[in-house]
């Protein structure tokens, strides 16, 4: 909401000295957010009305003419090059900024500079120049506010304008223009009075509103219409007043210039007035050709279901019936709230006028505006729920305006139909319980005077706080606490710490898990990246996933930003993909990167939450391979206290990894996750260019393994006894099998085992490869002897060569 | 005669120690002399020749001459041991300007790295860390925090829809709702976690971002408690001297509402760029928990009151850092990440 200071002093009076800071400050701290202010003359400096006395060609430039202007204290020379002075013309008044002054922009009406434009004398063309004639561009506005300016060249004024004075005032530029941030529980600060009132109620000045009389001639309203609402939920309240014998013309500068500060182009006094009530007031109106209206009659109906309608934007709308309709005997003439019908608008000929000033249900008017994809004025402050005691008082205001503005006869008398009067809204008043919301240690007197200048009455009898009926706020005494507490000031409001039970304070286990997760990535210089919760259905296809893969099923947002953010994940690695392939693009090397990233199952039943999963992924390119992802899961892991073996089952059958080169992790029979190479087909696809890793480990499904409690094992009092073995198998069999084999057969003896040759080629006949391993055994309480080691060798041997693995002579 | 002979050892002996420069040729004269063939044991040898009643007086001057040489040879083994030492050092100089041999570990995101600061501060205050889903009922997101259906909050503009029923959520206050339900009190609790609102990609906008919740409720918890907790926390995560101002605001889930700013941590309040010239920068939300709210989450409302706060992570995390763009985010540019 953007709104002149101006327009604010004149219904409060005592704001006068009050600087643009100040008020701006105050007004902030009281609830009224000022989110930015402008002053329209901050760059308009040493600007007066002048008169053109003379106009003489350049003697050395055809585009420029020499003129003699009367700035009223003398008469200055100035040459310009605007095609409205032209030579041998005069008496034009002018603003003209002297020798000295400053403009706020250029005179192409482009962006203005944020000092301004500073002007001095100097000579064009070797003419002597004393200052410069301004085009309304040049004072920092445009003909959109101004309509009565030249389209190009100086703005010459009307012949009202006094030689000698200030320019900027006569032009109502001496203003500053506040954009406030409401809030959408007052609905009431989304109009002129609003904001004024809590002005008027923050700096504890007086507060006057336009004071409004029901106008009108001796004829009655009732006999040229009557109102019948239909729908009484969707219109609350609807009053119609009558307007004949209009004038059409401009309205006065006073109300051109306030509409300019609040945004709105001037067009003429009719369509002036109402904009003007609807800054004022708040509440929209609508105006109707009155000869257009079939059967004196309005009828407030829903629209039928596909009916077509002709909006006074000339575009035909095609309604449902949840949508509100103005209608006369025999057809629709405007669409509620949002906007009129082509059918029913003022024209330059129009003679006699229907106001209207309803009260439409904001939920419905909102619909209506989002599903016709247009959204007005009206309809924007419609749909935050408008007070039906405001409707009368704004009609009656604009009426008012018309006398006034002499646009017009007001019919006597007001059609105003309002089935269901609101209900008065009442509040115990408990002060003890707003100082213990609050924490503070107000007197009831000092509430009392907040109440006062917010226009809360006081029944003692009832211990009653009476709300305005604007105030659709409040409703409870915690709303009472947040006025108590916005005069008594938030900043006076002490501060202390909660004096409760003393309560402790931690992170969950899992929360715990995946910070070892963390650290284990960064200690194995991964560094942690995040990307989108949400992606595209396209990433199956490129993450060649099987098109009848349970991943494919997935929660789809019904209104996503497009169809690249469509679909809740399903397996966190496109997002990793896509940002090792950003990094390899721009030519970053060895690039690690790990996500602790939500997946997204959904429920075969859609009516309940999908199951999140956190997944600890990670991913790089550059120094490494295979091996060196499986040393961090497994370093991972073991910080956990995952003692036993974990599974690396060749079979992963994951379409986007080497089919060669990945494994399903698994432990104690839980899978727990996968690692691999990237296909090189999704490496290409993604565009990296290099081979890349990646390991994903199921965070639910190993927080039953992960342990933190460590006992001390002891250290090694006895020697340890080391046998190595080499061996020739077929390639196919996996290392892993005579692992397992030694651990089973090892036993409580065995201390560990370690692979220290591995080759394929010379020597070795084709399809088999050479493996040794060093085996070490250790006793807890004795030396070994040679038979005890002995023995386990003899059963690990034989189950070797049970499984087609030789000893190598 | 058998007296100079042993004169003549030692100063034979004492000659070749000198002489030497190496421990292995000091060795060598170690054998020579008090070997097991060396000179000094050759003259023990002709012991039998002396006369008995002489032989303890010549003894005392064997093992003294035996001493001596011990005691020379110890002392130059001592010395050229302290001079190779010394050699070896001085080989062995090296260029400490050299470049160091990293471990190349890697770095938190910056969201992270502000999202610990600020569970390291409510922690100790004595706040429990819980999560709560993302993809969540509409009832937890908007109706139990007193947005009713139809509430401009609601517009489909802002909320990603599932179905009629469920939503991405579009604020961690989801949260709020779930631990009430517990009905386990006093509750002091944050929330961190990514919410979701339909804002296209841009410097300062992301359709998912992240926020932490933060709520207290117990008995006799004042709206001046928040303002305490609040500056506190300020003080710890911005530093010791920042400056807090509560502003009326509101919140469909909160009575009487505010937002605080703090005062700017590049400038310390004079205004500058960052700020815009303000001194003040604008940092979360808070207020008293509605009643309303209390009613549908089945909390007495008039034995207990509370309050609630949301952060907006990335705001806290860039401003502090100086990060101007979203977008960063969310691309994981190495170059990027490594620089926290």
């Amino acid at each position: 909401m953007n709104t002149s200071l101006n327009w604010i002093k004149a219904m409060v009076p005592g704001l006068e000295d009050v600087s643009v800071q100040e008020f701006g400050d105050a007004m902030t701290l009281s609830g009224t957010k000022v989110e930015s202010f402008e002053s329209l003359d901050k760059n308009l400096e040493k600007i007066v009305i002048g008169q053109v006395e003379s106009v003489e060609k350049h003697p050395d430039a055809d585009k420029l003419v020499v003129c003699q202007v009367n700035v009223g204290t003398e008469t200055v020379q100035i040459v310009t090059g605007a095609p409205n002075i032209p030579v041998g013309s005069s008496g034009q008044k002018v603003p003209v900024v002297l020798d000295g002054g400053r403009v706020a922009g250029g005179h192409d009406g482009g962006e203005l500079p944020e000092n301004g434009i500073k002007i001095k004398k100097g000579k064009l063309r070797g003419v002597e120049s004393f200052g410069m004639m301004c085009a309304i561009e040049e004072l920092g506005s445009s003909r959109e506010f101004y309509p009565d300016a030249a389209e190009d060249g100086i703005y010459i004024l009307p012949d009202d304008a006094v030689v000698g004075s200030d320019a900027i005032e006569y032009l109502g530029l001496h203003d500053t223009i506040y954009e406030y941030e409401i809030t959408n529980n007052r609905v009431d600060c989304y109009s002129v009075i609003g904001i004024a009132r809590e002005a008027a109620a923050t700096f504890k000045k007086e507060f006057h509103p336009p004071v409004v009389t029901e106008t009108g001639n001796n004829e009655k309203v009732e006999d040229y219409i009557s109102v019948d609402i239909q729908d009484t939920e969707l219109c609350k309240r609807y009053t119609a007043r009558v307007v004949k014998n209009i004038k059409l013309a401009p309205s006065p500068k006073w109300m051109q210039l306030r509409l300019a500060s609040a945004g709105i182009r001037p067009i003429n006094n009719i369509v002036d007035i109402t904009n003007y009530v609807m800054e004022e007031y708040g509440q929209p109106m609508h105006a109707y050709d009155l000869d257009t209206i079939a059967g004196k009659k309005i009828v407030v109906r829903r629209a039928a279901e596909g009916e077509k309608f002709e909006t006074l934007d000339e575009q035909e709308r095609i309604l449902d019936d949840s949508m509100l309709m103005i209608c006369d005997a025999d057809k629709a003439i405007g669409l509620a709230g949002i906007m009129g019908g082509q059918n029913s608008k003022i024209t330059d000929d129009v003679q006699t006028m229907l106001f209207e000033a309803a009260t439409f249900d904001g939920t419905n008017i909102r619909k209506s505006t989002k599903k016709l994809g247009m959204r007005t004025d009206a309809s924007g402050k419609f749909e935050k729920g408008l007070d039906p005691e405001n409707a009368l008082a704004a009609m009656n205001r604009a009426c008012q305006l018309v006398e006034e503005l002499g646009a017009g006869e007001v019919v006597g008398g007001v059609i105003d139909v309002y089935p269901k009067k609101k209900e008065q809204v009442r509040i115990t008043f408990e002060p003890e319980k707003i100082n213990k919301l609050l924490g503070t240690n107000v007197s009831v007197e000092e509430m009392m005077e907040y109440f006062g200048r917010l226009e809360i009455e006081y029944d003692k009898a009832s211990n009653e706080l009476v709300i305005p009926s604007f105030r659709q706020d409040l409703l409870r005494t915690a709303d009472i606490a947040e006025e108590v507490a916005r005069f008594f000031g938030y900043a006076n409001i002490p501060t202390t710490l909660p004096s409760g039970n003393t309560t402790m304070g931690g992170i969950s286990f899992a929360h715990t898990v995946e910070n070892v997760a963390r650290e284990i990535a960064q200690f194995c210089g991964f560094s942690q990246a995040m990307t989108y919760s949400f992606e595209s259905p396209k990433v199956f296809d490129k993450l060649k996933i099987a098109e009848d893969d349970a991943l494919r099923k997935t929660v789809v947002i019904s209104n996503p930003l497009g169809e690249d953010f469509s679909i809740m994940r399903t397996l966190p690695i496109n997002g990793m993909l896509t940002s090792l392939a950003t990094n390899y693009n721009r030519r970053n090397k060895d690039v690690k990167l790990y996500e602790i990233a939500t997946i997204y199952l959904p429920s075969e039943n859609p009516e309940e939450l999908p199951d999140e999963r956190k997944q600890f992924t990670l991913g790089f390119f550059g120094d490494g391979d295979f091996f060196t992802m499986k040393g961090v899961v497994e370093e991972f892991f073991e910080k956990l206290g995952m003692t036993e073996r974990v599974e690396y089952n060749p079979e992963a059958g994951k379409n986007f990894l080497h089919p060669g080169r990945q494994a399903k992790m698994s432990y104690q029979g839980v899978e727990i996750g996968y690692l691999g190479e990237v296909h090189p087909d999704v490496a290409d696809t993604y565009g990296i260019g290099e081979r890349a890793y990646l390991a994903v480990v199921d965070l639910p499904a190993i927080l039953a393994f992960a342990n933190f409690d460590r006992k001390y094992q002891g250290i090694a009092k006895f020697p340890a006894v080391s046998r190595d073995i080499s061996m020739v198998m077929p390639k196919s069999v996996l290392v892993g099998e005579v692992e397992k084999i030694i651990e089973k057969r090892g036993g409580a003896l065995l201390e560990k085992y370690e692979l220290f040759d591995i080759y394929e080629g010379a020597q070795i006949k084709t399809g088999f490869k050479s493996v040794a391993y060093s085996i070490s055994f250790r006793a807890k309480d004795r030396t070994l002897e040679d038979k005890d080691v002995s023995d386990i060798m003899e059963k690990i041997l034989s189950d070797l060569s049970e499984i087609g693995i030789e000893l190598r002579s | 005669m058998m007296k100079e002979r042993l004169q003549e050892i030692r100063e034979k002996a004492l000659e070749q120690i000198n002489a030497t420069d190496s421990l292995e040729k000091l060795q060598e004269v170690r054998v020579a002399f008090l070997g097991k063939k060396g000179e000094l044991t050759e003259v023990l040898k002709g012991m039998k020749d002396v006369a008995p009643e002489d032989r303890p007086a010549v003894g005392q001057i064997v093992n003294d001459t035996r001493k001596s040489i011990e005691e020379v040879l110890e002392k130059a083994k001592k010395n050229l041991a302290a001079s190779l030492r010394e050699a070896q050092l001085k080989s062995e100089v090296i260029d400490v300007t050299l470049p160091a041999k990293k471990n190349n570990v890697g770095h938190s995101h910056p969201n992270t790295i502000a999202l610990e600061e600020v569970e390291k501060i409510f922690i100790g205050m004595g706040y429990e860390v819980v999560e709560g889903p993302e993809v969540e009922f509409d009832y937890y997101n908007f109706e139990a925090l007193n947005i009713p259906a139809n509430h401009p909050a609601k517009d489909e503009q802002d909320t990603f829809y599932i179905n009629d029923k469920i939503v991405l959520r579009t604020q961690t206050s989801s949260v709020q709702v779930h631990e009430m339900e517990k009905g386990k009190l006093p509750i002091k609790m944050i929330s961190p976690g990514r919410v979701y609102r339909a804002d296209e990609v841009d410097a300062t906008h992301s359709p998912c971002f992240h926020q932490i919740e933060g709520m207290v409720i117990d008995e006799n918890v004042t709206f001046a408690d928040l303002k305490g907790t609040l500056a506190e926390w300020a003080r710890q995560y911005f530093g010791p001297d920042t400056k807090v101002k509560f502003r009326p605001h509101h919140f469909p889930f909160t009575e009487p509402s505010a937002e605080m700013d703090v005062t700017c941590f590049k400038c310390g309040g004079k205004g500058c760029r960052m700020c815009k010239g303000e001194g003040w920068i604008e940092i979360l939300g808070c207020g008293m928990v509605h009643p309303h709210v209390f009613e549908m989450s089945g909390i007495d409302k008039d034995k207990y009151t509370g309050f609630a706060f949301g952060i907006g992570l990335e705001r806290i995390a860039d401003l502090k850092r100086e990060i101007d763009d979203m977008r960063l985010l969310y691309e994981n540019d190495i170059r990027f990440l490594k620089q926290f």
